[in-house]
């Protein structure tokens, strides 16, 4: 567990740091590598105060309780019956390594949204959006799924009961598909269009400054994507072993659905699109990591690295919006496949909730689970729209406005908001 | 005295060099250039997002030399940089009024 908390961590500085430092032009890489590394910071602090607290406290329906306010019942305590110091413990694992592991997926989902601003937000702007998404998103969404909240998935007898705060039954969510992905990628859109395009968009030149950062960075989110999946069963068991596989077969199906599906519509595959393929598959997958079977796991990543490649290529320029970095067609699109499709091909030979119940639609399990998916997909969407929205309307008053001046992007956020430049080649 | 301008290709800069050399032309400046001539630049897709770059980069020799081998710079370049495809460069010849060695103060074709 502890191994895949690291990797986790990797996944955002240097994984994702140097994904989109990559993919911004020269004069910002800076400010991409600064908001991972500050984030890293920042939701780490906020985590430790009240995060973990507000996510996973209590039994509540909507939002955590003062349970881990400040580390209390998470952190070591002594026992005066014992004579001695104890751990407390979430069953198998220490409440202390549960807190960190998800510590690092609440750190990691903010930064994702960065991509859609890239090249254009206020540092101190993207600074405290970040910290009031994570306390007013992040948290009750983690608390709704993962926490016996109005989206955490019901065991039948409740659902059939009715015994349940679960809407339409709640949704599998296994590593983060709705809680991570669908989260960050809605809420990135939403800051896409509220920010408005970059200057010179879709006229000037804002190729990638550098894709062997890229390629790089896609490869260390490949690598920390397995903590992040197989990490997410809490145990080192069979069903770790197969979220693992699951997860490197979507990864590599996704490089070749990219790859081919440019092949096809462009002539040439792209070296951006195989490592932009890889991260649509492992998003596609991770809500279902722990549901499915290895075989549809390739249709997966596959179909997850078509579908991306149309919203990041067609979509975006049929609507014009300027996802920078495309978290939107990424991890919106991508998450939101996958957690359908996890309805279609979630099976009770990985995860068997009663003994007794067939899960996804393809295992004849009807399409309890389906429904439970989609309904869980539709409130992260409008939830994510709606606090986002009035979260950047907030930063906006509070920061005075939410993008840098006219004069700070032409010359790049690095030196308009750190005074530092990236490559100094004396 | 003449001054030679020869636009090439990057990869064949090593080979124009040492043809010059060994012609016995002691001397040249290099820059790295960008432009274009008829065939003009090429296009890069980035997540379906097309850039048409113009400016194809190469590199630029200039040598300066007296007016009776001017003609032997020309043909070494034409031969050292030439591989008969679309986008080999041009040379540029123009007239020098005058060459100035810093270090001694010497100029015409005693400076050179």
């Amino acid at each position: 567990m502890l191994t895949s908390t690291a990797l986790v961590l990797f996944m955002t500085a240097p994984g994702l740091a140097m994904f989109y430092g990559g993919l911004v032009r020269s004069k910002n890489v800076l400010s991409v590598l600064m908001q991972c590394i500050f984030l890293m910071g920042l939701m780490t602090v906020v985590w430790a105060l009240y995060g973990y607290s507000l996510a996973f406290g209590g039994d509540g329906a909507y939002i955590g309780d003062g349970e881990y306010l400040f580390m209390q019942n998470v952190q070591r305590i002594w026992n005066e019956a014992a004579g001695g110091p104890e751990t407390p413990m979430s069953d198998a694992i220490p409440t202390l390594t549960h807190m960190l592991f998800q510590g690092m997926f609440f750190i990691i989902t903010p930064a994702l949204i960065c991509g859609a601003f890239a090249e254009r937000m206020k540092f101190t702007s993207m600074a405290l959006f970040s910290l009031l998404w994570g306390t007013f998103v992040y948290c009750p969404l983690c608390h709704w799924v993962w926490d016996g909240g109005i989206l955490a998935f019901a065991e039948t007898a409740d659902y059939e009961s009715g015994e349940t705060v679960s809407i339409a039954g709640g949704a599998l969510d296994f590593a983060g598909g709705t809680v991570v992905h669908i989260s960050s990628g809605i809420s990135a859109l939403v800051c896409a269009l509220v920010l408005g395009r970059r200057r010179g968009f879709g006229t000037e030149d804002m190729r990638p400054h550098n894709l062997t950062y890229t390629v790089i960075g896609a490869g260390m989110l490949w690598v920390g994507w397995f903590g992040f999946n197989a990490g997410s069963e809490l145990a080192s068991d069979g069903l770790a072993s197969s979220a693992f596989a699951v997860t490197h077969f979507s990864a590599a199906a996704g490089v070749l659905g990219w790859v081919i599906y440019e092949w096809f519509t462009s002539g040439k595959p792209s070296v951006l699109g195989a490592a932009s393929g890889a991260v649509a598959g492992l998003v596609c997958i991770t809500p279902a990591a722990g549901f499915v079977q290895p075989m549809p796991a390739l249709i997966m990543g596959a179909l997850a690295g078509v579908v991306c490649a149309f919203a990041c290529g067609t979509v975006k320029k049929k609507f014009g919006y300027d996802d920078s970095l495309d978290a939107f067609g990424v991890h919106g699109v991508g998450g939101t496949l996958g957690a359908v499709l996890t309805g279609i091909f979630a099976t009770r030979v990985c995860w068997d909730i009663d003994g007794v119940n067939k899960l996804g639609l393809i295992e004849g399990g009807g399409t309890r689970i389906l429904i439970g998916q989609i309904v869980a997909v539709i409130v992260t969407w409008v939830f994510s729209i709606v606090a986002t929205f009035i979260l950047l309307k907030v930063v906006a008053a509070l920061t005075g406005g939410l993008r840098v001046s006219e004069e700070g992007e032409i010359r790049g956020l690095d030196e308009t908001d750190h005074s530092e430049e990236g490559y100094i080649f004396a | 005295m003449k001054k030679i301008e020869a636009i090439v290709r990057h990869f064949k800069l090593e080979d124009v060099k040492n043809a010059l050399s060994e012609q016995g032309i002691a001397g040249m400046t290099i820059t790295e250039v960008r432009g274009f001539g008829r065939q003009k630049g090429h296009t890069e897709t980035y997540r379906g997002t097309e850039y048409a770059v113009d400016f194809v980069p190469k590199v630029k020799i200039e040598v300066a030399v007296d007016e009776d081998r001017a003609q032997l710079v020309i043909d070494t370049v034409l031969k050292a940089a030439q591989t008969g495809q679309i986008g080999d460069g041009k040379i540029f010849v123009s007239d020098l009024s005058d060459t100035i060695r810093i270090r001694t103060g010497e100029t015409g074709g005693e400076a050179l």
